[in-house]
């Protein structure tokens, strides 16, 4: 049974989120001043940092949308999906599947998947550091076996399959590229890696888009059977280009022959949005 | 410039830390650093390269520990060539040490961790609770002060500073409302802590201007109350302007603006009462250009350098009568 003081707290913290509330009754001001006002200042604290640390997940979400409405979805997310982390940039974990269900936002379909490839985004950039593939060690091994070979993924490696043009979208609004006009409904696909410590996001195409997810999944295919996903997708799938981009984009950490338990156990989860996988 | 290294009654906590980090230098990135009684500013990344090419008289730079708990990455490779040339300060803001709650056990872990990595001359948290149940509120939020919760946060400040190895500083808070159960005063709340944790005070003089305006009382008596042997470190920041409920002045602790006259004067007042301290002016939204940061720290540092003049000549004429 939670004590007196818990109750208290229970009270207290049970209008933060709520601003239809009362005050709890055992606060005051001094010499019997009304407090409302007093604990407003802790209710506007924590719904205005909380959307504030949204804005700053979500740049192009909040460009896209305007302040105001950005602000409103933000405040009505906050409510309904408090923070259960003191980590914040671990925030927003749900958003994009909140605004991809909310009536406001069904004009702008594309806005979630713009809102998935921030979170990721910004999931990449405090990833574990760790160095990426050596070509060298994959030119070390012998052409008989390399289509039995496995690749773990980078830690912070993702990606974000869309109907929508959301790369390009996102890019022009982190001003990673011109503002131009765009046709939202091509559909695109974003990797999102950190080489070093900086994040890139890079297009892919469809078939590498299936050839990356296939490869750099926790239970990772071989290569030979990335490459047979991918030629299922587009015949014309160019697996040497898939592999330079791979090593270009460092999505990858180390690569080891399937058999090689010690090594495959250091693959990390790949993020990928299955939801959003093309038909 | 005159900086005769006027040791005052130094904080017991700043001794203690040094002696339990002191054991395992071997092998540590860093040789442990500690603070002088000089000013320094909070750490902003948008600052690193000016800070880099000229921190000027800025004596240290302090962070909050949260924004390093990632697991690598650009905020880590940023710190580590920040540490490299500057004693660093940890703040913590999130670990809800006055709550009835336990504290959460992998947060702990992550700030050992920070310690074991970044060696800070200084660690410290607040007087103040921001997780009930599983939410986390992003903000410091009051407590009563009562036998009970003084019970629970100095079990937690025990278990934070047997998790860390380090003995932390409190800091007193910045409070908007009173609660009609409370059974003691934050100073009286202060000294039990203090007493029974064995750990140091982080005097934020803003919290204090903003708290005894928002709940009349002298800022000046709460000062003569306040166990000013206990303070390692000073915080010094801006605040913005509200009303209450009736329509009266209502200050809140914003951290978004140069540091306010009467807590100048507040700041100068307790120096001469302590001798130099470790001050940190903080400035955590709104951010201005670096040289207007610097600037802050050079007002405080220009405060010290008064005090230390002050103090020597009273010194300094004793001695002349005694010889």
């Amino acid at each position: 049974m939670p004590s007196a003081l818990e109750q208290q707290n229970e009270m207290f913290t049970g209008g933060l989120l709520a601003p239809q509330t009362p005050t709890p009754y055992n606060l005051t001001g001094p010499e019997g001043k009304g407090a409302n006002k007093r604990y407003d200042v802790y209710r506007n604290n924590v719904t205005v940092s909380l959307t504030d640390a949204l804005v700053d997940i979500f740049p192009a979400v909040h460009r896209l949308l305007g302040d105001t409405f950005f602000r409103g979805l933000a405040r009505e997310y906050v409510r309904s999906h408090p923070p259960q982390s003191p980590l914040l940039f671990l925030y927003g974990e749900h958003f994009a599947d909140f605004i991809q269900g909310h009536d406001a936002t069904q004009d702008v379909p594309y806005i979630a998947d713009v809102a998935r490839i921030e979170r990721a985004w910004l999931t990449a950039y405090h990833a574990a550091d760790r160095a990426p593939l050596n070509p060298a060690d994959l030119g070390a091994i012998t052409p008989e076996v390399l289509g039995n070979v496995v690749f773990a993924a980078k830690p912070g490696t993702a990606i974000v399959n869309s109907r929508y043009a959301t790369f390009t979208i996102f890019a022009m609004n982190r001003d990673m590229l011109e503002q131009a006009p765009v046709d939202a409904s091509m559909p695109e696909h974003t990797l999102i890696t950190r080489p070093d410590v900086d994040v890139i996001v890079t297009p892919l195409t469809e078939a590498e888009a299936v050839f990356f997810a296939a490869l750099l999944s926790k239970s990772p295919a071989t290569l030979e059977e990335a490459a047979e996903a991918a030629l299922g997708v587009d015949q014309s799938f160019d697996l040497n280009a898939a592999l330079s981009k791979m090593i270009g984009t460092g999505a990858a950490s180390n690569v080891a022959l399937r058999k090689d338990h010690t090594q495959t156990d250091a693959i990390t989860e790949l993020e990928i949005d299955h939801e959003h996988d093309l038909e | 410039m005159n900086v005769v290294p006027l040791k005052h009654d130094a904080p017991a906590t700043a001794d203690a830390s040094a002696a339990v980090a002191s054991a395992p230098a071997a092998a540590r990135p860093y040789s442990k650093t500690d603070i002088p009684a000089r000013a320094g500013v909070s750490f902003k990344h948008d600052h690193t390269n000016d800070i880099l090419a000229d921190a000027g008289d800025v004596a240290f730079l302090e962070v909050h520990a949260e924004n390093y708990m990632g697991d690598g990455g650009h905020p880590h490779r940023t710190l580590e060539r920040i540490r490299r040339d500057h004693p660093l300060s940890l703040h913590g803001v999130c670990m809800s040490l006055g709550g009835p709650q336990p504290l959460n056990a992998d947060h702990l872990q992550r700030f050992k961790a920070l310690v074991d990595r970044y060696e800070p001359g200084l660690v410290s948290e607040h007087l103040a609770w921001s997780t009930h149940d599983d939410v986390f509120y992003n903000d410091l939020l009051p407590l009563p002060y009562t036998r009970e919760t003084l019970s629970h946060v100095c079990d937690h400040i025990d278990q934070m500073q047997s998790a860390i190895g380090r003995t932390i500083l409190l800091e007193n808070p910045a409070t908007y409302v009173l609660f009609d159960d409370a059974e003691m005063t934050e100073t009286d709340f202060l000294h039990a802590i203090v007493h029974r944790t064995g750990c140091g005070l982080l005097l934020d003089l803003n919290n204090v201007f903003v708290s005894a305006t928002n709940h009349h009382f002298s800022a000046m008596e709460y000062l003569d109350a306040f166990p000013l042997h206990a303070v390692g470190e000073i915080h010094l920041a801006g605040h913005t302007e509200q009303t209450d409920d009736e329509g009266e002045l209502l200050l809140i602790d914003s951290h978004n603006r140069p540091v306010a006259d009467p807590v100048w004067a507040l700041y100068e007042r307790v120096l001469d009462r302590t001798g130099p301290i470790t001050t940190l002016v903080e400035w955590d939204s709104d951010l201005p250009e670096w040289p207007v940061l610097r600037a802050e720290a050079g007002a405080a540092n220009a405060i010290i350098e008064k005090i230390q003049r002050r103090h020597s000549a009273v010194f300094g004429s004793r001695h002349a009568v005694s010889a």
